[in-house]
């Protein structure tokens, strides 16, 4: 194969001048035993001064290609079948403008690090590292899963309180409501549960809410009643418009019952509000 | 590495072969074409044209003259590789499904599929030097799997006929009486359809790749398990390094899930396993579908990967490969 390509090197350059015969003869120094090679060269430039070129090539044996004579002869062969009228520009053999590794699953010599990280997870710390989606210790992050297209939706979305009030709705077997996946029977509700618990101490859902009201005002109306902890609007991601409903945490029960006594059925804003619990209770 | 694309065919790639000299590589598609390029460059040489359905497999003979086809549209065809002519058409009453050249490239085992009431079967035949001689008969039939036989290879010495397929049994048949010899147990065994079956460079072991996403190494001749690799998704091809203690594994999830799901979710990564530790030296990507076909270049410093994309994919390795130490 390497005998069969032409070295750029060794290519002539023909610029056509007449003037050329004025010129040394072209002198070709080597190849020496290192394949370096010196070509001495003399031209006239535009101004007409003689200049001397020395290129020096170095020619390299490619990858010693060991072919057999059968495979060079096979080189020649003609083309047949749909390879013989084909386009130029059909461009049917591409080399990928992207450089492919072989990726390695892990780095060299995390090998042992990682299985003994999966048996004890106390030791080296690894113990932070717990992937949320796939539940491997030490492998990777959430972030990094290779399993992360696979994993339910991010619990930010669970914790929403529609979600919990879909619960109420899934508890209560009432057919033809939606449900949300992470909440249908046989799905996964470990995680972020107990982050749900605790906003939903002593919650107060407030609905028919005017489109107007926001959670500052929310607040001005429940703040009477007791110390409150957290207050919710829900809003419309699209339209950024309120939905009509809320929620209203207080610090103690008492102050979320008396609320409730209070403002269910309260006219607010040309509306009756209807105040109740956020989540059913629990006997 | 930056891998060269060959886009000659318009339909998934179904097999890979190199010649023995390593400098051509066949390819065989769901259309009907099988084509040749140069494995160098991957410049295409040529095409086979006369099938008439998707071609299965192709076989090679050692002196890179001849070239045999097993295709979907129920014939196995003998092809000159320099002209693309076609020497002779063997028909059948199914698919043909594989085909392998014995060695010394006098005979060849063909399997065809299973097809109304017909069973599956493996066809022995034999090729004569001079194509004027060529006749249909076959010297052996063997029947008995059921289901699909995806793949039959010649055992040592061509004394045997080593076959698997859908009924994931993989058989040693004497290729001369016929008698089923060995058959892989079913604690040991695949537990799905064996969809590639590939022998080593010496012929004292092969490899084995199935749907049951596993991978299984076997000696030829006590058809006993020497290793398993395990891996995520199912396999569809397996090719063995004749350089390095490499197996690589090629597959990814099935082609008419690929639409339905991220294509980080389908794995079509050709993944490289140390033969010996059976772990996983790495992953090479690239593909927009499964793999269907692997081969390696019999220098050990290239291989060709072809999918469900239509697309093969030549590698040449870097210098790095050589060093990979677990």
């Amino acid at each position: 194969m390497a005998a069969a390509k032409l070295r750029w090197g060794e290519l002539e350059e023909d610029d056509g001048e007449d003037l050329d015969f004025l010129l040394p003869a072209r002198q070709v120094i080597g190849p020496d035993v290192n394949g370096i090679k010196k070509v001495i060269d003399y031209k006239f430039d535009e101004e007409g001064n003689k200049v001397k070129i020395t290129t020096t090539t170095r020619t390299r044996k490619l990858a010693n290609a060991r072919l057999t004579k059968r495979a060079v002869e096979r080189r020649s062969w003609p083309k047949f079948g749909d390879a013989v009228h084909e386009d130029v520009g059909s461009r049917l053999t591409m080399v990928s403008t992207e450089e492919i590794v072989l990726e390695r699953p892990k780095p060299l010599g995390a090998k042992a690090e990682e299985s003994q990280a999966a048996g004890e997870p106390f030791q080296r710390g690894a113990v932070l590292m717990v992937c949320r989606t796939c539940g491997k210790k030490g492998d990777h992050w959430t972030s990094k899963c290779p399993y992360k297209d696979l994993a339910p939706p991010p619990e930010g979305f669970v914790d929403k309180p529609t979600a919990s009030d879909a619960s109420t709705a899934a508890t209560g077997a009432t057919k033809g409501s939606y449900v949300p996946p992470s909440m249908r029977a046989g799905a996964d509700r470990t995680s972020g549960s107990d982050m749900r618990r605790r906003n939903d101490e002593n919650s107060v859902r407030v609905t028919n809410l005017s489109e107007d009201t926001r959670e500052p005002d929310l607040l001005e109306l429940f703040r009477p009643f007791g110390a409150v902890s957290r207050v919710y609007v829900a809003i419309d991601q699209k339209t950024s418009m309120s939905r009509g409903f809320g929620f209203v945490n207080f610090v103690s029960r008492e102050d979320a019952q008396r609320a409730i006594n209070k403002l269910n059925g309260y006219g607010y804003d040309n509306l009756i509000l209807r105040v109740e619990w956020a989540t059913p209770r629990t006997t | 590495m930056r891998p060269i694309l060959m886009k000659g065919h318009e339909r998934p790639l179904t097999f890979l072969k190199y010649n023995n000299d390593g400098d051509l590589l066949f390819s065989c598609a769901k259309d009907h074409n099988p084509t040749v390029w140069f494995a160098d460059n991957g410049e295409r040489l040529g095409t086979y044209r006369g099938h008439n359905g998707a071609v299965w497999c192709c076989d090679v003979s050692r002196d890179s003259g001849r070239l045999i086809t097993g295709s979907a549209d129920q014939t196995v065809k003998l092809w000159n590789v320099q002209t693309g002519q076609q020497l002779f058409t063997f028909n059948f009453d199914s698919p043909a499904r594989s085909v392998d050249f014995s060695v010394g490239d006098k005979l060849a085992v063909i399997t065809s599929d299973p097809f109304m009431e017909l069973t599956s079967a493996i066809h022995v035949k034999r090729i004569a030097r001079d194509p004027a001689d060529q006749t249909a008969e076959s010297v052996l039939v063997l029947k008995g799997p059921q289901g699909r036989i995806n793949r039959a290879v010649w055992g040592p010495l061509n004394r045997t006929i080593i076959s698997g397929g859908e009924d994931a049994v993989i058989r040693i048949w004497d290729a001369e009486t016929g008698k089923l010899l060995q058959e892989s147990d079913k604690e040991s065994g695949h537990k799905k359809t064996i969809t590639s079956l590939v022998k080593s460079a010496d012929g004292s072991h092969f490899l084995s790749g199935s749907l049951d996403k596993s991978a299984r190494l076997w000696d030829t001749r006590t058809m006993t398990l020497i290793k398993t690799y395990v891996t995520e998704r199912p396999v569809n091809a397996v090719a063995m390094s004749p350089l390095l203690d490499h197996v690589v594994l090629g597959g990814g999830q099935d082609a008419s899930a690929v639409t339905t799901t991220d294509h980080r979710a389908g794995k079509f990564e050709a993944k490289f396993y140390d033969k010996i530790l059976q772990e996983e030296i790495g992953g090479v990507k690239g593909h927009f579908g499964p793999i269907n076909a692997l081969a390696f270049n019999p220098d050990g410093k290239s291989f060709s990967s072809g999918g469900e994309d239509g697309y093969v994919r030549l590698h040449h390795f870097d210098q790095d490969y050589f060093n990979i130490k677990l």
